[in-house]
């Protein structure tokens, strides 16, 4: 029974004097919309696409665990290389969306993409007041490519 | 000036000055807290250091639905906040800020706000029965086994003070901390009671206060882990905010009672007696807001008792020390 009330009176003391000297120590807080917290090179903010380099292979969309890019695309007949060759076929991106409310920043299709077309950039302030405007189309998410950080140099 | 004129005065400005200090703890709850935290707290509202925050809360909850639950009985539980809030601003109507500043200055005084300020318990009753829910009558039940046990030690403790001074007036109690107690020198000493043999007293005071006011380390009539919020979880709008204004305002009232009892009131030592109706308010507050703090500080660092700790505290130690304290003071009033 003595030991329902064990008073650790040192302990107690000593947490006061914590608390009073965390009081008058400066919080090491970032006041945000004021002042701006940088983000480390690869902090994963928002997935840009490089266009150009997408081959409508739908890999990245396929691993998506949430489902949250939409690629439609269409083929379309390319001159022969040579006269007289054989045409062939080239697919054409149509629509690139990545809906920003149902993805989880996994990353998977970032490194599923066998083509380079998708990077992650360290942007982070695209909130939005309504949730269907977190759906970013294509051109939006080529323009997040300007953002993208240099690579990090190969390790000789 | 007729007496009704004298009252509406008194009324309105007792009224102003608890109202504000009470958002002023608020504040300094809020501040404190977080720093303590290492947050920054409430930034914004006000412009500066967010002092507007307390208003802001307030306006805020004012504006909210004032819900009630369909099996609760609603006379009851509309009464409940006030009952709290009364019994809370009637305490300062016998605390005395100065030699004349006091509303009134009842011979019972020490009386009057011991069984004024055990009234809000019934408030904290009506509360948790009214409610028609299982946590605000566990709540509600807590509370009251808590105010009983803590009552106690506060009288027995109070007791003590009562004996050493030989008054039940408030400002009879201060008046006798500056009596002589010793000179050294040819300068006559006078010391506030917490430095000539009440310090065990105030001790109990300032712990059986704190569980008074069911704040941590005590607060298991309100313990959001096992019981939402206790007594108030049914509670919105402006009736939540009665409770809230009511539990700082009685914290406020707490400290001014420990202040008078222990720390001497208005009086500090030294100051001669002319000054103490224009510099008694003054040092009343800075003794009050230090008492607050004390609090404050307590219940960001502190965790909190469980509830046979804290019976057991309340029977097995403080009510056995306040007998003892008791003893103590009459034999050396008897003996000096």
């Amino acid at each position: 029974m003595s030991k329902n009330i064990d008073f650790p009176f040192p302990g107690l003391f000593k947490g006061m004097g914590l608390t009073l000297k965390a009081m008058f120590t400066k919080a090491p807080v970032t006041m945000y919309p004021d002042e701006k917290e940088i983000p480390v090179p690869r902090a994963r903010g928002v997935i840009s696409l490089d266009a150009e380099a997408c081959t409508v292979c739908m890999l990245c969309a396929r691993e998506c665990p949430d489902w949250c890019i939409y690629i439609e695309g269409h083929k379309e007949a390319q001159e022969p290389a040579k006269p007289g060759g054989r045409i062939k076929t080239k697919n054409e991106l149509d629509r690139f969306d990545i809906d920003y409310s149902l993805c989880m920043y996994c990353g998977i299709c970032v490194e599923v993409c066998p083509f380079d077309a998708l990077f992650w950039t360290p942007e982070y302030e695209y909130g939005e007041e309504s949730i269907s405007n977190l759906l970013h189309n294509q051109e939006r998410l080529v323009d997040w490519l300007q953002t993208v950080p240099e690579p990090p140099a190969l390790e000789s | 000036m007729s007496f009704l004129l004298e009252l509406g005065i008194k009324v309105i400005l007792m009224l102003a000055v608890v109202l504000t200090a009470a958002l002023v703890t608020i504040y300094a709850e809020l501040k404190a807290g977080s720093h303590m935290q290492t947050r920054i707290g409430p930034y914004y509202a006000g412009g500066k250091w967010g002092w507007a925050q307390p208003l802001a809360d307030g306006a805020k909850f004012i504006q909210k639905e004032d819900l009630a639950p369909a099996k609760a009985d609603r006379t009851v539980f509309g009464f409940a906040p006030y009952v709290v809030m009364m019994s809370t601003l009637a305490v300062f109507a016998v605390i005395p800020m100065g030699p004349d500043i006091v509303a009134t200055n009842l011979d019972l005084g020490v009386y009057f706000i011991l069984a004024i300020s055990s009234l809000s318990v019934l408030g904290v009753l009506m509360a948790g029965w009214s409610s028609a829910n299982k946590y605000s009558l566990i709540g509600g039940l807590r509370a009251a086994a808590q105010l009983i046990a803590y009552e106690l030690p506060l009288v027995l403790a109070v007791v003590a003070v009562v004996v050493q001074a030989g008054t039940m007036s408030m400002n009879g109690i201060v008046e006798a901390q500056q009596a002589t107690l010793f000179t050294i020198g040819g300068v006559e000493v006078a010391l506030p009671y917490i430095l000539s043999g009440q310090i065990i007293g105030f001790t109990i005071f300032m712990i059986a206060a704190v569980a008074e006011l069911s704040r941590i380390p005590f607060d298991m009539p309100i313990a959001e882990s096992e019981l939402t919020m206790g007594y108030l979880t049914e509670y919105s709008g402006i009736r939540f905010t009665m409770f809230f204004l009511g539990e700082y305002a009685s914290l406020v009232a707490l400290s001014a009672i420990a202040t008078t009892l222990y720390l001497g009131g208005y009086a500090v030592p030294f100051l001669p007696e002319s000054m103490e109706n224009f510099a008694g308010p003054g040092i009343f507050l800075i003794k009050v807001s230090f008492l607050v703090f004390l609090i404050i500080w307590i219940r960001w660092t502190w965790p909190r008792l469980r509830e046979d700790q804290l019976q057991s505290m309340a029977w097995r130690w403080l009510i056995p020390l306040a007998l003892f304290n008791i003893a103590l003071i009459s034999v050396f009033k008897v003996v000096l």
